[in-house]
């Protein structure tokens, strides 16, 4: 019975993990082509989970997902072209600020468009009670789902950015802009496709969890913090590390509410957030000595 | 050769620093006499604005130890080590924006000074009189160095030269026992290093002892009492100005490569 | 600049009483009430402009230390000891006069802290807080900065929401007046809005005049010149650390005591007072103001303010002050007072 309900914590833990690290993994693309950290990251899950609800009203299941996921892109793409795009050399504070602001106008758009409501995609496969059986454990598929998705993203966020010639030219970007720009490459356009590229797996993992962990219009500002801790704890910048930083971050959650009421869950996972940026904020994995040459 | 009859004001002993592969400053030894002027030389990337960091606490120091007035200030905080009178100035010149040049000075007058935040918020008779006090004194040290006339104007707006000359009488405001100077002429043409020059000998005739980590040597060798040379983080001469322009190994390492 | 300085002052108290008058004359004296929270708000936001704007920090987490003020507040004077009336301790702290009995709601009579030895405890205790949090969040920059600040927000607002004794979604309410002096009341009874008024404002013209005191002593050269050039300033011998953190606690008590007066005045605190978009809402007003300037912060802080109280803004206070931000950070990031629209113009052309 004790190992049966140390599993299902678990299972839970990873779902809630897959999210998290996908956040930060979005994060992560941003602040390597650009620097800038997106406080408005977690509002791109929240408005590709609605988005594909409300399509769902009147296209399948797949084609709903599909459709939030490229209009959720072409809302990152147009941030970045209308709010981030023609500054020169912004300071720090400036882009904290406008990045929190937009949030907040796109959260409020949400809350426009949608209302108050919790909405959910329903079960890719099965419904609520379907589980999957492993030697007693039971398993929501959808769980499998998004594990399955979070590992495919991360595959070929990978394959892309080692493999194709636009992912090295964003990767030239993020190492050094001005080298990159002396080389042809149109860095400004770089930005924009990293704000696509992390609002587009955003969505896509607002989509893949909707059915277990629901979507609202106010989600964003919580995934948001979430997503920075896993960055940070797996070193600002480092993907593959956020990843398990997800698992690690969900999982401890998910078993904190033994030992806490559920509604100080959210201040574990912050004061884990500010133990690393007060002890180690250059990350679990991360290299310290590299850490101290970066410019913030 | 100056004779060391009483110890000196600043003695650095085997400093070192290593940034990852690369050693910055290695084993380096010398030591400044009360009321003289020396100078670091070295051709790029010789580690003198390093050496220049460590002694100023910037940076902390792999090895050795720097004395100052006899006390040890290695790994002491950079604000704790002007407090003891060790002044220094930058480079790049570093004025505080939004304020007027007489601001920027008075920051000087700050180790001087004692009022805190109660203090500052309450504006006591007693306070105002010291804030007057430490005005006065800015204005003295500017007027000093002959920019009284741009107390009020925002420091940033000034001419580069002009610059160079408040943050050098921002340093002065601290009334400190010694000042380092770094590349005190870099970006001055020849006219402003030659005003330059005759201010730091102004400076050192007030007896405050001067530390100048410089790449123009005209005004190094003019000025100097003493001349240590730096190359690729090790000191490779330490001497009067005309031994070391005659010594072969600095001919080799710095004048043959650097025309200056 | 001394005479400048008080002359401003002069003119605050000039339009307060301006305020009042008109207020008076058009039959809108219910107007005060909002005015009164205005200025209640408008002591955290000045507060925050020193930290922003001077020492150049930023907080995303300060709506948290109003919280920790009106909430301390708000527990102390509430909470009934009426059962430990015999024992030692109680007749101490009753003899020292820091507990009063009143009635509650259905007429018993209760015993609980005096608002004078709540809010003094509220002050102390964010005090501690502040330099507790301070300490290590000071020692980071940027992004890292910021979000430290808006974890430490967040464990506030989570803190109050989920904690019974704090009333989790309800809040705290029946918290009783706040009686400052013989004659002095802190409180929302109508009979004593005019009143409650000039307290507000008064406490907001004295925090400008410390704070305007400051920002030109030996202190506030330290601080501005933090902002301008960190490592010069402290070849200058200043320890931005220590100043730094300083700065961040005075700030912290700025909004425990706008916490504390506003929660007696409102009879009571609930947690949307420590939500983040509170935290947001001030840095929007700082940012608008001009950041380093303390004049602009109040004014636009005075204006806002009423305007989203007396809801003008309707169902979009929140995008408003979102709206607000961007538009601002991405047109004029020295506040709404220095936009110069030709400049812009021409900067748009040169653009296109």
């Amino acid at each position: 019975m004790f190992l049966e309900l140390f599993f299902q914590y678990l299972v839970a833990g990873l779902t809630y993990g897959t999210i998290y690290a996908i956040v930060g993994i979005g994060f992560n693309i941003i602040y390597n082509t650009t620097g800038i950290i997106n406080f408005a990251q977690g509002e791109f899950v929240m408005l590709g989970g609605m988005t594909a609800v409300s399509l769902y009203a009147f296209l399948p299941l797949p084609l709903a997902i599909l459709g939030a996921v490229i209009i959720t892109m072409a809302v990152g793409g147009l941030i970045e072209m209308v709010f981030i795009r023609w500054l020169v050399k912004p300071s720090v504070l400036r882009m904290i600020i406008i990045t929190i602001g937009i949030s907040i106008l796109v959260r409020e758009a949400g809350l426009v468009l949608w209302g108050e409501g919790v909405r959910s995609l329903p079960y890719f496969t099965g419904n609520e009670i379907s589980a999957l059986s492993f030697g007693g454990v039971r398993v929501s598929p959808q769980v499998l789902w998004s594990l399955g998705v979070c590992a495919i993203v991360v595959v070929l966020l990978n394959l892309f950015f080692k493999f194709t010639m636009l992912g090295r030219e964003m990767r030239a970007c993020a190492a050094n802009r001005d080298a990159a720009t002396l080389c042809g490459i149109p860095t400004r356009n770089m930005i924009t496709l990293s704000f696509v590229l992390s609002a587009g797996i955003g969505a896509l993992a607002g989509c893949v969890v909707s059915p277990i962990t629901q979507t609202q219009y106010a989600i964003g500002s919580g995934l948001a913090i979430k997503g920075f801790t896993v960055a940070i704890l797996g070193g600002l910048g480092n993907s593959m590390a956020a990843v398990a930083a997800g698992f690690i971050l969900g999982i401890l959650e998910s078993f904190s509410i033994w030992v806490m009421p559920t509604a100080y869950k959210d201040a574990i996972s912050i004061s884990l957030l500010l133990a690393m940026l007060f002890l180690r904020p250059s990350g679990l994995f991360g290299n310290r000595e590299a850490f101290k040459l970066k410019d913030f | 050769m100056i004779v060391p009859d009483i110890m000196p004001l600043l003695e650095v002993n085997n400093i070192g620093k290593r940034f990852g592969g690369l050693q910055a400053v290695k084993d380096v030894s010398f030591s400044v006499q009360r009321g003289t002027i020396k100078a670091v030389i070295g051709p790029n990337g010789a580690g003198k604005t390093t050496l220049f960091n460590l002694v100023s606490g910037f940076l902390p120091s792999d090895t050795g130890t720097i004395t100052f007035r006899d006390t040890a200030i290695h790994g002491k905080e950079p604000h704790q080590i002007a407090g003891l009178g060790l002044s220094r100035t930058f480079q790049h010149i570093r004025l505080f924006s939004h304020m007027t040049a007489l601001e920027n000075v008075m920051v000087g007058r700050h180790v001087k000074g004692r009022a805190g935040f109660l203090a500052g918020m309450l504006g006591l008779p007693g306070t105002r009189r010291e804030d007057q006090a430490h005005r006065d004194r800015a204005l003295e040290v500017m007027d000093l160095l002959g920019i009284a006339a741009f107390a009020d104007t925002d420091a940033t707006s000034l001419s580069y030269g002009q610059q160079r000359v408040v943050e050098l009488a921002r340093a002065l405001a601290t009334e400190p026992a010694m000042l380092l100077l770094d590349e005190p002429a870099a970006g001055l043409n020849m006219r402003e290093t030659a005003d330059m020059a005759k201010l730091i000998m102004k400076i050192r005739d007030r007896g405050i002892t001067v530390l100048i980590v410089e790449h123009d040597m005209s005004l190094v060798m003019n000025i100097s009492d003493e001349i240590v040379v730096l190359s690729y983080g090790e000191k490779i001469a330490d001497d009067m100005p005309l031994a070391v322009q005659q010594n072969p190994h600095v001919i080799r390492v710095y004048l043959g490569e650097d025309d200056a | 600049m001394r005479t400048g300085r008080h002359f401003h002052i002069l003119i605050l108290l000039a339009a307060v009483v301006a305020v009042q008058l008109l207020t008076l004359v058009a039959g809108k004296g219910f107007y005060l009430t909002q005015f009164t929270m205005t200025a209640y708000y408008s002591l955290i936001i000045i507060g925050l402009c020193l930290l922003m704007g001077y020492a150049g920090q930023i907080s995303l987490g300060h709506a948290g230390f109003f919280a920790i003020g009106g909430y301390t507040s708000a527990v102390l004077t509430t909470v009934d000891l009426s059962a430990y009336k015999g024992s030692a301790l109680t007749g101490i702290l009753i003899k020292l006069s820091l507990l009063t009995g009143r009635q509650d709601l259905y007429g018993g009579q209760m015993l609980s802290f005096h608002p004078w030895a709540a809010c003094v405890v509220a002050v102390i205790l964010t005090v501690i807080i502040a330099y507790a949090i301070g300490v290590p969040v000071l020692k980071l920059k940027g992004h890292y900065l910021a979000m430290a600040t808006l974890g430490f927000g967040t464990i506030i607002y989570s803190v109050v929401l989920g904690t019974q004794k704090f009333g989790a979604a309800d809040g705290i309410s029946s918290v009783p007046a706040f009686p400052l002096l013989p004659g002095l009341v802190v409180s929302g009874a109508p009979g004593l809005r005019v009143q409650n008024f000039y307290i507000a404002w008064g406490l907001v013209a004295c925090g400008m005049l410390l704070l305007l005191n400051l920002i030109d002593s030996r202190v506030g050269r330290a601080l501005r010149s933090i902002h301008g050039a960190e490592d010069a300033a402290n070849a200058m011998g200043v320890d931005t650390a220590r100043y730094k953190l300083n700065t961040f606690v005075l700030s912290a008590v700025f909004a425990a005591v706008a916490g504390v007066f506003l929660t007696h005045f409102n009879g009571g605190i609930g947690p949307s007072e420590a939500s983040i978009m509170k935290s947001v809402r001030y840095v929007a007003i700082v940012a608008v103001g001009g950041m380093a300037s303390l004049w602009g912060t109040l004014i636009m802080s005075a204006a806002l303010n009423f305007l989203s109280l007396r809801g003008y803004f309707g169902s979009f206070d929140d995008a408003v002050f979102g709206g607000v931000l961007v538009l601002i950070m991405l047109f004029s990031p020295e506040g709404i007072l220095q936009f110069d629209a030709r400049t812009m113009v021409k900067k748009l052309f040169q653009r296109a």
